[in-house]
C-alpha cells in the first residue's frame, strides 16, 4: 500500500514547520556533542579546573533549554495528515 | 520540646498537607473543574519524580567523591526531553492510543500481547526498583537520625528500623488511598500527580535555599565559591571518558524505562502538547537541581569533620551552622524527594504486578467461574493492586533491613538504572522497527538481565556474599573468561561501564539478530504496524473537552442501540442525577461507565467500550478491543445461524407435516371413493344375479332356452364378480407388499409371445407389429407377473383402440441398465385430462366401453413397482402409448 505523496513544494508556513521539526530533532544531537567536549580536554592530559568545566556544562544546559523554549513556541506538535515523513519501508509490509 | 519533636510535628504537618492537596485535586477532578490540574507545568513538575532522595542527598555525596561526574545522571534525561520530537512524542502517543498502563504493558502489547514478556519485564522492574525504594527509606531514616544526633535524648540507632517501617507503612497508606481510587482505563491519578508536583516545588526550593546559604552565607559569594571549588580535592576535572559517556547514555535510557518515569510521563499525561512545555521547563528544572551541588559538596568537605557522610551534607551543613530552620526545610525537601518517588514507583509497580502477575493467576484459578463480569473483576483488580502496593513497599523495607543500609547511595541508584535499562532495546526497537519480534525481545531482555545480574547486581553485594571471591578471581566455574568484572577477558574497565557495555550491547545484538531470524505472529505484526506508524493510525488526541457536544453524539448512538424512548429516559435520569435539566448529562466517567454497562447489555461489553471510547474520541480502538468485538460478533452470528437453521428445520417439518396431512386427506377421500366404487361395482352384477335368480325361483313354466339364458346370465355375472374380487385381492396383496415374487431368468420375447397368445390378439382382427431382433433381451424377473402386465396392456389396446384397422406396435429398446418396452396403438389415445388418472383404481376412460372393473392399470402399476420398474403413459405417439421400463442390471450381474 502506497500513500500518495504530499506536494513537492510546501507553503511558506508548512515549510517553516518542517524546518522547525528538523531543528527539534537536531537539538539533542547538538547537546550530546557539546557535552562530550569536556572529554577532549582530558585526552591531552591537560587538566582543566572543575569550575570552568562546570560553567561550560551549565552554559550548554542553559543554551539547550533556551533553544528548546524558542522551538516549542513555534512548533505545532500535532502535524496535519500527510505531514509526517515516514520512510516508505515502514508501510511496505 | 527539642528540635527533634518539632521536626516530627513539621513532618506530620507536611504529610497532612500532602493528603489535603491530593484530596482536593481528586475532588476537583471528579467535579470536572480540573483545568488547572491539566497545566503543562504540573506535568513538568511531576516529571521531577526523576530527582529522588538520591539526587537530593546523593548528588552532593557523589560530587564530593568524584567531582562533576554526577552531572551525567542529569545530562542524559535532559537530552531525551530536549529531543522529545524523536522519542517522547511517539511514546506518549502510543501510550495514549493503545491505553498502555506500564512499561511491561507497552512491551507486551507491542509483541502481540505476550504475557510471558510482560511478566519478565515486570520482574525486571521489581528487581530493579526494590533496592531503589530501600534507598529512599534509608535516606529518610538517615536524615532523621542526623537530626536525632543533635539531641542526646533520642537513641541514634535503635529506632531506625521502626522508623523505616512506619515510613513505609505511611507511604503504603497514602499510595493505596490515592493511587487505587479509580480504575480509569488511562490510569490517571490527579491527587497523586498534584501531590508530587507540590513535592517537586518543595525539593527544588529546599535545595536552592541550601545552595544560596552555602554560596552567600558560608563561602562568601560566587567568585569565592569558584575559587574554593578549584582549591578543593575535586578541583581538577579528570573524567573517565567511558564513564562520562556511558553514564549519560545510561541515565537517558533509564529515564525512558524507569517504571515511575513511564507512569508520570506517559500514563499520567493529559495532553501531548504538555511535552512542548516540558521540553524546556524540565531541563531547566534539572539544571537548577544540579546547580548548587558542587558548591555544597566543596563547602561541606571544607567545613565538616573528616568522617562526615558527604551524602548528608545538604542536611548536616546547615545543622552544623546552627541554621535549624533551613535544615528543617532541607529535611522536608529530602523527605519530599523520597516519598514522591516511592509513591509513584509503588503505583507503577503495583499496576504491573497486578495486571501481569496477580490477575492472570487469579483468572486462571477462577477459570471454572466462566466469563469475565466487569463489575466482579473491578473489585478484584482494586484489591490486587492494593495488595501489590503493600507488597512492593514491604519488599523495599525488607531489602532495607537485609542490606542494613550500608552501601553508598549513588551505587545502588546506578545499579538499579542499569537493570531497568535492559528493557530499552525491546522498547525502542518495538517503536521504530516493524521487524522486531517477540522472540527477539525475549532473548535480548533475558541475556541483558542475566548479564546485569552476574556483572553488576551480584558483585555489588561484595566478594563472598553471593559470588565467592574465587569467582571474582578466576571466573564462574573456573572459566577465566567468565569473570564478573572482566567478561571475555577484557580487563581494566570500570565495573559499571563494563557491565552496562556488555549487557546492553549483547542485549541489543541478540534482539536484532533473533528478530531477523524469527517470524512474528499476525497479532504481533498488526501491533507492530500500530506502534511504528502510530502517527498515521491515530488522530490527534485531546483532553476531556467539549462536554455537551459529545453527550449528544453519545445520545445519538445510544438511541440507535437502545431505541429512542429508553435512551432518552436513561439520559434524562443521568442528567437529573448530575443536577442538570434536559437530556444531556456531562460525560463524566461515572455516567460513561453506566452507559457502557447499559449498552453492553445489547451489544456486548467490548463493543460497548469501543463505541463509547470512539464517540468520546479518547483513544483509538486497540487490536485487543477489535478481537473481542470480533469474538462477540462471531458468537452472535453463530447464535443467529443456529436460530436460522432451527427455523429452517421447523419450516421444513411444517411443510412435511402439511404434505402428510394433505396426503392423508386425499387417502381418506380416495378410500371413500374406493369404497363407494367397489360397492357400486359389486352391486351391479349382484343386482342382476338376484333379479334373475328371483325370476328363476318365482316364475313357473319357463321355457327351456329362457331358463338356460337366465342361468347363463347369472353364471356370467358370477364369473365377473369373481374376477373383480380376484383383482381386488390381487391389488391389495400387491399394495401391501405381501406378494412373493418368483424371480427367474428368461428372455423378453418369450414373455411378449406368451402375452400375445393369451389375449388371442395375434389371431384377432388387430395387427401386432413387433421386431423380433430387439426383443431378444435376457431378463431376470418374475416372468408371470410381467406377462400379466403385458396381457393387460394388449387387452386394453384390443378393447379401446377405435381405429378402422387397429394396430399395436410393440417396440423394445435396450438402454443398458434398463430395457424399455413401448405399447403403442393407432387409436385416438387417452384424452389429456384422463392421462393422470388412468393408473388409479376404478378409473375408466369411457363408460360405454366398460369391460373391466378399472383395476387393470392400477394392478400393472403396482406390479411394475414391485419389479423395480415402472409403467407410464407416453403422450404424443399418435395413439395410446404405454411405456414399461424394466431394470436389467441384476440380469447382467447374474450373468
Amino acid at each position: 500500500m502506497r500513500r500518495p505523496r504530499g506536494p513537492i513544494f510546501l507553503e511558506r508556513r508548512s515549510y517553516r514547520q518542517r524546518r522547525l521539526r528538523d531543528a527539534a530533532r537536531f537539538l539533542p544531537i547538538l547537546g550530546a556533542g557539546l557535552w562530550m567536549v569536556p572529554l577532549l580536554f582530558a585526552l591531552d592530559g591537560v587538566s582543566s579546573s572543575t569550575s570552568s568545566v562546570m560553567l561550560y556544562v551549565f552554559g550548554v544546559w542553559v543554551l539547550l533549554a533556551g533553544l528548546s523554549a524558542l522551538l516549542s513556541l513555534g512548533l505545532d506538535p500535532q502535524p496535519g495528515p500527510g505531514d509526517e515523513s515516514a520512510p516508505s519501508d515502514e508501510r511496505a509490509d | 520540646m527539642g528540635i527533634f519533636n518539632v521536626l516530627i510535628v513539621v513532618c506530620l504537618g507536611y504529610v497532612a498537607l500532602l493528603f489535603i492537596v491530593a484530596f482536593m485535586a481528586e475532588r476537583a477532578a471528579a467535579r470536572g473543574q480540573s483545568s488547572w490540574l491539566r497545566s503543562p507545568f504540573i506535568y513538568t513538575l511531576s516529571l521531577s519524580i526523576y530527582c529522588t532522595a538520591w539526587t537530593f542527598y546523593g548528588a552532593v555525596g557523589y560530587a564530593a567523591r568524584s567531582g562533576l561526574e554526577y552531572l551525567t545522571i542529569y545530562l542524559g534525561p535532559t537530552l531525551v526531553v530536549v529531543g522529545w520530537w524523536w522519542m517522547l512524542r511517539k511514546l506518549v502517543r502510543i501510550g495514549r492510543s493503545q491505553r498502555i498502563t506500564s512499561v511491561a504493558d507497552l512491551i507486551s502489547s507491542r509483541y502481540g500481547k505476550s504475557n510471558t514478556l510482560a511478566v519478565f519485564a515486570t520482574l525486571v522492574a521489581v528487581i530493579g526498583t526494590t533496592p531503589y525504594i530501600a534507598l529512599q527509606l534509608q535516606s529518610v531514616t538517615l536524615s532523621f537520625s542526623s537530626f536525632a544526633g543533635v539531641e542526646a535524648t533520642v537513641p541514634p540507632f535503635g529506632d531506625r528500623n521502626a522508623m523505616a517501617f512506619w515510613v513505609a507503612g505511611g507511604l503504603a497508606f497514602f499510595t493505596i488511598l490515592f493511587g487505587t481510587r479509580n480504575l480509569d482505563a488511562n490510569e490517571r491519578h490527579h491527587g497523586v500527580v498534584m501531590a508530587i508536583a507540590l513535592e517537586a516545588v518543595v525539593k527544588l526550593v529546599a535545595l536552592i535555599a541550601v545552595g544560596i546559604f552555602v554560596i552567600w552565607g558560608l563561602a562568601g559569594g560566587i567568585e569565592a565559591t569558584l575559587a574554593k571549588i578549584d582549591a578543593s580535592p575535586i578541583g581538577t576535572f579528570t573524567p573517565s571518558a567511558g564513564r562520562w559517556a556511558g553514564l549519560t547514555f545510561l541515565s537517558a535510557a533509564a529515564f525512558l524505562t524507569l517504571p515511575r518515569m513511564f507512569q508520570v510521563m506517559v500514563v499520567e499525561n493529559e495532553d501531548e502538547r504538555h511535552l512542548r512545555t516540558a521540553s524546556w521547563a524540565f531541563p531547566t528544572y534539572l539544571m537548577l537541581m544540579s546547580l548548587f551541588v558542587v558548591p555544597i559538596a566543596v563547602v561541606g568537605l571544607e567545613l565538616m569533620p573528616a568522617g562526615a557522610n558527604p551524602d548528608l551534607f545538604v542536611l548536616t551543613l546547615p545543622l552544623s551552622q546552627g541554621r535549624e530552620g533551613l535544615a528543617m526545610l532541607s529535611f522536608i525537601g529530602g523527605f519530599s524527594s523520597a516519598t514522591s518517588m516511592v509513591i509513584v514507583a509503588a503505583i507503577a509497580l503495583s499496576t504491573m504486578v497486578s495486571n501481569h502477575i496477580v490477575m492472570p493467576i487469579w483468572l486462571w484459578l477462577k477459570e471454572d467461574g466462566g466469563t469475565v463480569v466487569s463489575g466482579d473483576v473491578r473489585g478484584i483488580v482494586l484489591l490486587s493492586r492494593r495488595v501489590s502496593i503493600a507488597g512492593v513497599l514491604a519488599l523495599g523495607y525488607l531489602y532495607y533491613r537485609i542490606s542494613g543500609g550500608g552501601a553508598a547511595l549513588a551505587a545502588i541508584g546506578l545499579i538499579s538504572f542499569a537493570g531497568l535499562a535492559q528493557v530499552l532495546p525491546a522498547m525502542v526497537g518495538g517503536m521504530f522497527w516493524r521487524g522486531a519480534t517477540r522472540a527477539g525481545a525475549m532473548s535480548g531482555l533475558a541475556v541483558g538481565f542475566f548479564l546485569w545480574l552476574f556483572c553488576l547486581l551480584l558483585p555489588s553485594f561484595g566478594e563472598g556474599v553471593v559470588l565467592s571471591a574465587e569467582t571474582f578471581q578466576n571466573g564462574l566455574g573456573g572459566l577465566a573468561w567468565l569473570r564478573p568484572q572482566a567478561l571475555f577477558g577484557i580487563t581494566g574497565m570500570d565495573p559499571l561501564v563494563h557491565a552496562v557495555m556488555w549487557s546492553m550491547s549483547l542485549n541489543t545484538l541478540l534482539f536484532i539478530f533473533v528478530s531477523l531470524l524469527t517470524f512474528p505472529s499476525p497479532l504481533e505484526r498488526l501491533q507492530g504496524a500500530q506502534f511504528v506508524n502510530v502517527f498515521q493510525h491515530s488522530g490527534a488526541t485531546q483532553g476531556w473537552s467539549g462536554g455537551v457536544a459529545q453527550s449528544e453524539d453519545l445520545m445519538v448512538m445510544a438511541q440507535r442501540i437502545l431505541g429512542g424512548p429508553e435512551a432518552q429516559s436513561f439520559f434524562q435520569a443521568e442528567a437529573t442525577r448530575q443536577g442538570l435539566a434536559g437530556f444531556l448529562p456531562e460525560p463524566i466517567p461515572d455516567f460513561l461507565q453506566r452507559l457502557e454497562r447499559k449498552l453492553s447489555g445489547s451489544v456486548g461489553s467490548a463493543t460497548a467500550h469501543a463505541m463509547v471510547a470512539q464517540t468520546m474520541g479518547r483513544a483509538t480502538v486497540s487490536v485487543d478491543d477489535l478481537l473481542r468485538v470480533a469474538d462477540e460478533t462471531a458468537q452472535m452470528m453463530e447464535y443467529q445461524s443456529q436460530l436460522e437453521t432451527k427455523s429452517e428445520e421447523l419450516a421444513r417439518t411444517a411443510r412435511q407435516l402439511r404434505a402428510a396431512n394433505e396426503k392423508l386427506t386425499q387417502l381418506s377421500v380416495q378410500k371413500d371413493a374406493f369404497l363407494s366404487q367397489i360397492s357400486h361395482e359389486l352391486r351391479t352384477p349382484m343386482t342382476s344375479i338376484r333379479a334373475f335368480s328371483e325370476i328363476l325361483r318365482d316364475t313357473d313354466g319357463l321355457q327351456q332356452d329362457a331358463l338356460r339364458k337366465y342361468a347363463g346370465i347369472i353364471h356370467t355375472e358370477a364369473i365377473r364378480l369373481t374376477r373383480l374380487l380376484d383383482d381386488l385381492l390381487d391389488l391389495s396383496v400387491l399394495e401391501n407388499g405381501q406378494v412373493n415374487l418368483n424371480q427367474r431368468d428368461g428372455v423378453l420375447s418369450t414373455v411378449i409371445d406368451h402375452a400375445v397368445a393369451a389375449t388371442g390378439a395375434g389371431a384377432g382382427r388387430m395387427r401386432i407389429r413387433r421386431t423380433a431382433l430387439t426383443e431378444a433381451v435376457p431378463i431376470h424377473t418374475d416372468l408371470d407377473r410381467l406377462a400379466q402386465v403385458f396381457i393387460n396392456l394388449i387387452a386394453n389396446a384390443q378393447k379401446y383402440c377405435d381405429a378402422e384397422r387397429p394396430e399395436l406396435t410393440i417396440t423394445v429398446q435396450n438402454r443398458g441398465a434398463s430395457v424399455v418396452v413401448d405399447f403403442i396403438d393407432n387409436g385416438s389415445g387417452v384424452p389429456r385430462e384422463a392421462q393422470a388418472l388412468i393408473f388409479e383404481k376404478f378409473a375408466r376412460v369411457s363408460e360405454q366401453k366398460a369391460g373391466g372393473a378399472g383395476l387393470g392399470l392400477a394392478i400393472c402399476r403396482e406390479i411394475m413397482a414391485r419389479l423395480s420398474g415402472s409403467i407410464t403413459y407416453l403422450p404424443g405417439q399418435g395413439g395410446a402409448a404405454f411405456r414399461v421400463t424394466l431394470r436389467t442390471i441384476r440380469t447382467n450381474a447374474a450373468k
